[in-house]
C-alpha cells in the first residue's frame, strides 16, 4: 500500500468538496474494493474520502409505493431487513447472496453501485427494479446510471446518497456464483412491476444489461415457461477461464427461469 | 500428575492450545533487532532474455539498503539451487540438468522468476524502490503446455535441452506388454489430462536471514517442511557455507501440502543477503507471489491402454505420459512423475505386465514437484478411469472387474511388475466394507429420486494403493535419490521423568506434538502431558529429513520408538542394580521396572533420578544420564490403499456437478490417534475433490500468464462444496515398520479424484459420456452435454 492522506467528512457537501478539490482522491464506502486495490498497489490515490461518518447516508425508509436504501447501508443490513423481505423480497435474497459475511457488513450498496462492476449482483437489482439513484446532485433513473465496464454517469464530485426501488407486484433474483470469487458468472433480476416485466443480467457481459425478448414474454404470461426458448445471442458477452460466452448466455435463459421461479414461490 | 494417552486413543491436539488462542509462533511473527525488509522483483514474461538491470533508480529510493542480481550472484561464485534427483533414461543417460540460479542470470523462464532482491528499511520502501528497478528484458514467445513444448517448433527454454526434453524415462517389460496386447480379447483406450495445480497453503511462504559475525554463523527461519535439509542444500550446495556455521529453524509453520518441502531460491537470496548487508533481512510473500513462485503439482497429459482377455483379466497396462516440470528442476521435480508414479500403476491388481515411458518436459511455467500424494495421485487417476472405460466397454460391473483382478489378501507379500512389492493389504476387505458403508445396494432409489427433480445422480468407485513412508535409502539410491531418506528421534528423559523428544520430522498441521507424544507415553508409561516433541531447528534436533510422503510416523515414528526402546533397555540395566537382580529378570510393564515374580518395583522416575544422580549407580559399566538416540531406514516403502466411493449429482441445466455422498474405507495399517487419521483423511479427500471438481492452474499459451493466479480464480474447494463424510478404517498391519503403521497423510488425496471423476462419468454414461477430464466443472460439464445430446436425440 501506498501512503495516501485520509478524511473523514461528517457533512455530504464536505465530501463532494474533498473528491473535487483534491486531484485523483477515491471515495471509501465500504473499500471492498477499493482496498484489494490499494492494497496490491494497483492504484496511488493521494487520499481517501470516507463516507463512513455520514449519518443520513445509512438507513432504509418506506415510503409506501417505494423503498429507499441510504447508499452507506451494509449489504448485511439489507439482506436482514424486515422492511425489504416483506417488500422486495428478491432484493433482500440479492443482497444475502453477495460475497461472504466479512463482505456484506462492510460493502455497503452505494459502494457496490458507483463501482459497477460488470459481475457485481446490485446493478442487476436497481436495473432490474428500475430503481433510481439519488446522488448529491441529482435523481438518475437506472436505465440511464449504468454505462458499461466500471461506468457510470456519475460526475466528478457527485456522491451516491441513497437508491430509491419501486415496490414490485412480484421480483426473484437467481444467480449462478463463479465458483471461486462467488462474483456472478451470470445473475439475473426479474421484476413484474404495474408497467411490465424487466429482465436485468448481471456477469455476463461487460456490464449489466436488459432483455428486452424476455421482458416482452413475460409481460404476456409472468411464468419460467414463457423464457424457456429465448436464448441470448453470444456476441459481446464475456468470455474467460471460468465461463465461455455461449455457456454464459445459455446461463441467462436458466437464471432467469429460475428468477421468475423465485419471484413466484 | 496426568494419565499416560497411548496408542489407540485420540486425545485433542496438544498443539491446538497455542494454535486456536493465537499464541502460535510463524516466521512472519518473528522480529530481529536491526530487520530489514527484502522484496523480490519477479518477471512478469514467461520467457525473455535478461539483457540489462538497471540499479540506480532503486538504489537511489528512500531507505534502500542493497539491490542485488544475478550479476552479483554470479561474482560471488555461488552455485545453482540443486536437485535431489537424477533420473535416467532407458539407455542410461543421466536426465538433462541445467543450473536454476537463485537469481535469473542471462534468461527468464516463467512468470515469477526472480531477477532481483531489493532490500529497504521498511517493507514498503522495498516495494516502492523495486518498482523503480529498471530490467530490460527482450520478450521471447513462451510454451507452457507439454504438447506444445515438444514440437520441433516449438520454443527452446535451453540451448542444450532439445524438445525442452529433460528425460525420456520409462519403467517396465516393453517387450512382454506388446506381447500381451496382441492376444487380448479387448483393449480399452483413454487419453487424459491431469490438471494442474497450486498448494495454497493457508501460510504464504516467508523467511528471515540472519548473520553474526562475531561467530561466523547464520541463522534462516524458513516455512520449511525440511529444515535440515535446507541446510545442507544450501549450505553445502549453493552458498558454501559450513554445516555447523548454519542453523536452519522452520517454527511453527501454517500448512505445506508439499510446497514447502523444498529448498527455495529466496532462502538462498535471503541468507547470502544478511551477509552482505550485515543486518537480519525478512521477506514475507504475499498470496499473490505464492501463486506465481510456490511450486505447482501434477500437469500431465496421458495416453493410456489396458489389455483383457474375454472375461475381464487384465493381461498387460501402457502407459505414455508427458509430464511438465515448468523453467527448472526443482528439488524433487524429476522423480514425482516417474519413481513416485510409475510403480504404482499395478493398483492393486495382478496386471502381470506394465509398461510406462513419461517424458519429462521443460515449458514457461513455475517449476512442477511434489503436491499432496506426489505422482501417486496421478497413477491411481489413469488406472482406477481406465478400469472404469474396460468394465463399460466390455460390459462388465465396475465392482466385478476389480474383483476379478484385485490381489487377494493371501497373495501378500506381493511383488509387482514395476518394482515395488507389497507388504500387506487387504482390497477386498476395503471394498466390502465402502459397499455397505456407502449404502450402494440401494443406490437405485437415489438416483430415482434425482432424476425425479431433473438430476442425474453417478456414483464412482476408486480401490487404490500408495506407497508412502519415504523411503528405503538404497532402493531410493538405485533410482536417482542424491540423498538419504531415513529419519531420527532423540528419547531425553529429564532426572525427574518428564521426556523431551527432538525428532527430525516437522509438523505444519498434522498433529505429530500430540500422536508422538501418545507413542512414548504408551511406551514408557509417562504422563501424556509429561512429553514434549521438539522439531524444525536444526541447533536443537541432532538431524531429520523433514516431513512429506507421508513419512513422518512410518520413519520418525519409527525411529522414536526404536530410540524409547533404547530408553528402556537402558532404565533395565539401572533397575537391576538398584533392585539387585539380574537384568534378564528386569520387566518393565505401565511406567514400572520389576523383578520377575516378586513385588520388588523401581518406578520410570526413579530410574530417571538414579540415571542422574549416580550414587547408587554402575558406573562402571553404565554411563550415567537416560538419552537415547536413533535413526531408521525403513527396509519397503509402506502401501496404505482402500476403497472410496463418491456419489454425484449433476444438474444438466447448468452443468453443476454436486458431491452428495463420500465413503471411504482405508488401511492405513496401526492407528496411533483415530481422531487424527480422520482429519487426515478428510483433508485429503478434500485436496483430492479440489482437483477433480475446481481446481486448475491455467497458463496463457504465448505470453506465459498465470490466468488463475489469485483466489479469485483459483477455485478452492469451500466446506459448503462438501456433504459430511464418511469414513472409516479396515487395517491390516504393516510387515516392516516398529508399530504397524502405514501412514495417512496423502491417502485421501489419491483416492479421490478418480472415485469423483467416475462418478460424474457413470452419471452422464446414459448419455455416450466416456470420459470427463478434471476439473469437472460447469461449463466443461455443459459443453459435453452439448455435445453428447445430439447422437442420444437422434436416436
Amino acid at each position: 500500500m501506498k501512503p495516501f492522506a485520509y478524511h473523514q467528512p461528517d457533512q455530504i457537501p464536505d465530501a463532494a468538496k474533498l473528491l473535487t478539490s483534491i486531484e485523483d482522491s477515491k471515495l471509501v464506502a465500504g473499500g471492498m474494493t477499493l482496498i484489494p486495490t490499494l492494497k496490491q498497489r494497483l492504484a496511488n490515490p493521494p487520499a481517501l474520502v470516507d463516507l463512513s461518518k455520514l449519518g443520513s447516508l445509512k438507513g432504509i425508509t418506506d415510503d409506501g409505493a417505494t423503498i429507499t436504501i441510504g447508499a452507506m447501508t451494509p449489504h448485511a443490513v439489507v439482506a436482514a431487513s424486515k422492511v425489504v423481505q416483506a417488500k422486495i423480497p428478491g432484493l433482500a435474497a440479492l443482497a444475502s447472496m453477495i460475497g461472504d459475511p466479512a463482505v456484506r457488513s462492510r460493502g455497503t450498496i452505494g459502494g457496490s453501485v458507483a463501482n459497477n462492476d460488470p459481475a457485481a449482483d446490485y446493478p442487476a437489482g436497481v436495473l432490474g427494479l428500475g430503481a433510481t439513484v439519488i446522488t448529491s446532485a441529482r435523481e438518475i433513473a437506472a436505465d440511464k446510471f449504468f454505462l458499461g465496464l466500471f461506468e457510470t454517469a456519475l460526475e466528478p464530485g457527485e456522491i451516491i446518497t441513497a437508491i430509491r426501488f419501486p415496490v414490485p407486484l412480484k421480483a426473484g433474483y437467481a444467480k449462478f456464483k463463479a465458483p471461486a470469487s462467488r462474483y456472478a458468472l451470470v445473475g439475473v433480476f426479474v421484476a413484474k412491476i404495474t408497467d411490465g416485466v424487466r429482465v436485468a443480467v448481471t456477469g455476463a457481459g461487460p456490464g449489466v444489461f436488459r432483455v428486452p425478448p424476455m421482458e416482452a414474454a413475460l409481460s404476456g404470461n409472468f411464468d419460467p415457461s414463457a423464457i424457456a426458448a429465448i436464448k441470448i445471442d453470444n456476441d459481446g458477452l464475456t468470455s474467460d477461464i471460468h465461463a465461455e460466452a455461449d455457456y454464459r448466455a445459455h446461463l441467462v435463459t436458466v437464471m432467469a427461469k429460475r428468477a421468475v421461479d423465485a419471484a413466484l414461490s | 500428575m496426568g494419565n499416560v494417552i497411548g496408542i489407540g486413543a485420540a486425545p485433542k491436539r496438544k498443539e491446538d492450545q497455542r494454535f486456536l488462542t493465537g499464541r502460535g509462533n510463524y516466521v512472519s511473527d518473528i522480529k530481529r533487532p536491526g530487520m530489514t525488509s527484502g522484496v523480490f522483483v519477479r518477471s512478469p514474461h514467461g520467457h525473455a532474455v535478461l539483457r540489462g538491470i538497471d540499479k540506480s533508480a532503486a538504489l537511489a529510493s528512500p531507505g534502500v539498503t542493497a539491490v542485488l542480481t544475478g550479476d552479483d550472484v554470479a561474482d560471488d561464485g555461488l552455485g545453482s539451487l540443486p536437485c535431489g534427483w537424477g533420473i535416467t533414461d532407458a539407455k542410461g543417460v543421466p536426465m538433462k540438468e541445467p543450473p536454476f540460479p537463485m537469481l535469473a542470470q542471462d534468461k527468464v523462464r516463467f512468470v515469477g522468476d526472480m531477477v532481483a532482491f531489493v532490500i529497504a528499511e521498511t517493507p514498503e520502501q522495498a516495494n516502492a524502490a523495486a518498482e523503480l528497478l529498471k530490467v530490460d528484458y527482450e520478450v521471447l514467445p513462451s510454451v507452457v503446455g507439454v504438447l506444445e513444448a515438444v514440437r520441433p517448433d516449438a520454443p527452446q527454454l535451453f540451448d542444450d535441452v532439445p524438445n525442452n526434453i529433460c528425460c525420456d524415462w520409462e519403467l517396465g517389460d516393453k517387450a512382454a506388454v506388446e506381447t500381451a496386447f496382441k492376444k487380448a480379447a479387448h483393449v480399452a483406450k483413454l487419453s487424459l489430462v491431469n490438471n494442474r495445480l497450486i498448494g495454497n497453503p493457508m501460510e504464504p511462504r516467508a523467511a528471515i536471514a540472519e548473520y553474526e559475525p562475531g561467530t561466523d554463523r547464520f541463522t534462516l527461519w524458513t516455512t520449511s517442511q525440511f529444515p535440515h535439509v535446507v541446510r545442507f542444500l544450501m549450505g553445502a550446495l549453493v552458498l558454501n557455507i559450513p554445516q555447523h556455521k548454519l542453523r536452519v529453524v522452520a517454527p511453527d509453520v501454517g500448512g505445506g501440502f508439499g510446497v514447502k518441502q523444498f529448498h527455495y531460491g529466496e532462502e538462498a537470496v535471503i541468507t547470502w543477503a544478511a551477509k552482505r548487508v550485515r543486518r537480519p533481512v525478512k521477506w514475507v510473500a504475499s498470496r499473490s507471489e505464492g501463486y506465481v513462485s510456490d511450486r505447482h503439482g501434477r500437469d500431465h497429459v496421458t495416453e493410456a491402454e489396458l489389455a483383457l482377455d474375454e472375461t475381464g483379466k487384465f493381461l498387460a497396462f501402457r502407459v505414455n505420459t508427458l509430464a511438465n516440470m515448468g523453467g527448472y528442476l526443482s528439488t524433487f521435480g524429476p522423480n514425482i512423475p516417474t519413481n513416485l508414479y510409475g510403480p504404482l500403476l499395478g493398483g492393486v491388481y495382478t496386471t502381470p505386465a506394465i509398461y510406462c515411458n513419461v517424458k519429462v518436459v521443460f515449458t514457461n511455467t513455475v517449476p512442477v514437484d511434489a503436491y499432496r500424494g506426489a505422482g501417486r495421485p496421478e497413477a491411481t487417476f489413469v488406472l482406477e478411469r481406465i478400469v472404469d472405460v474396460a468394465a463399460s466397454e466390455m460390459g462388465i460391473d465396475r465392482v466385478e472387474i476389480r474383483r476379478r483382478n484385485m490381489i487377494p489378501k493371501e497373495a501378500y507379500p506381493y511383488q509387482t511388475p514395476v518394482l515395488v512389492q507389497y507388504d500387506s493389504g487387504d482390497p477386498m476387505g476395503c471394498l466390502d466394507g465402502a459397499l455397505v458403508a456407502a449404502d450402494v445396494k440401494n443406490f437405485g432409489v437415489r438416483k430415482a429420486a434425482s432424476a425425479s427433480k431433473g438430476k442425474f445422480r453417478g456414483l464412482g468407485y476408486s480401490t487404490y494403493v500408495e506407497a508412502c513412508g519415504l523411503a528405503p535409502s538404497r532402493f531410493a539410491g538405485r533410482l536417482g535419490a542424491r540423498g538419504g531418506l531415513y529419519e531420527s528421534a532423540t528419547v531425553r528423559v529429564h532426572p525427574t521423568g518428564q521426556v523431551t523428544v527432538m525428532i527430525g520430522t516437522h509438523n505444519h498441521g498434522q498433529g505429530h506434538e500430540t500422536t508422538f507424544a501418545q507413542i512414548v507415553s504408551d511406551k514408557l508409561g509417562v504422563a501424556f502431558e509429561n512429553v514434549d516433541i521438539v522439531f524444525g531447528d536444526t541447533d536443537r534436533v541432532q538431524f531429520g529429513m523433514g516431513t512429506y510422503g507421508s513419512r513422518s510416523l512410518v520413519v520418525g515414528g519409527a525411529a522414536l520408538s526404536k530410540a524409547t526402546d533404547k530408553v528402556i533397555v537402558k532404565g533395565k540395566k539401572i533397575a537391576a542394580h538398584l533392585l539387585e537382580a539380574s537384568e534378564g529378570d528386569i520387566q518393565f510393564e505401565a511406567g514400572k521396572f520389576s523383578v520377575a515374580g516378586t513385588d520388588r518395583i523401581k518406578t520410570f522416575e526413579e530410574i530417571a533420578g538414579a540415571a542422574y544422580v549416580p550414587h547408587n549407580y554402575p558406573l562402571e559399566v553404565l554411563e550415567p544420564g537416560l538419552e537415547e538416540q536413533a535413526y531408521y531406514d525403513p527396509v519397503n516403502f509402506t502401501y496404505p490403499g482402500g476403497c472410496h466411493i463418491a456419489e454425484v449429482e449433476v444438474d444438466p441445466e447448468t452443468g453443476t456437478v454436486t458431491l452428495v455422498n463420500y465413503t471411504a474405507v482405508d488401511d492405513v495399517g496401526t492407528v496411533i490417534n483415530p481422531m487424527i487419521v480422520e482429519g487426515q483423511l478428510h483433508g485429503g479427500i478434500v485436496q483430492g475433490v479440489g482437483q477433480a471438481l475446481f481446481e486448475n492452474a491455467v497458463y496463457d499459451e504465448g505470453s506465459g500468464q498465470l490466468l488463475s493466479g489469485s483466489l479469485m480464480d483459483y477455485c478452492m474447494p469451500r466446506a459448503d462444496h462438501l456433504p459430511m463424510m464418511k469414513v472409516a478404517t479396515h487395517s491390516t498391519l504393516c510387515t516392516h515398520t516398529p508399530m504397524g503403521v502405514k501412514g495417512c497423510g496423502e491417502v485421501g488425496t489419491i483416492g479421490s479424484p478418480a472415485a469423483v471423476i467416475n462418478a460424474v462419468v457413470d452419471a452422464l454414461s446414459h448419455l455416450g459420456v466416456t470420459h470427463v477430464d478434471m476439473p469437472a466443472t460447469p461449463n466443461r460439464i455443459w459443453r459435453l452435454l452439448q455435445n453428447a445430446s445430439l447422437p442420444v436425440a437422434a436416436e
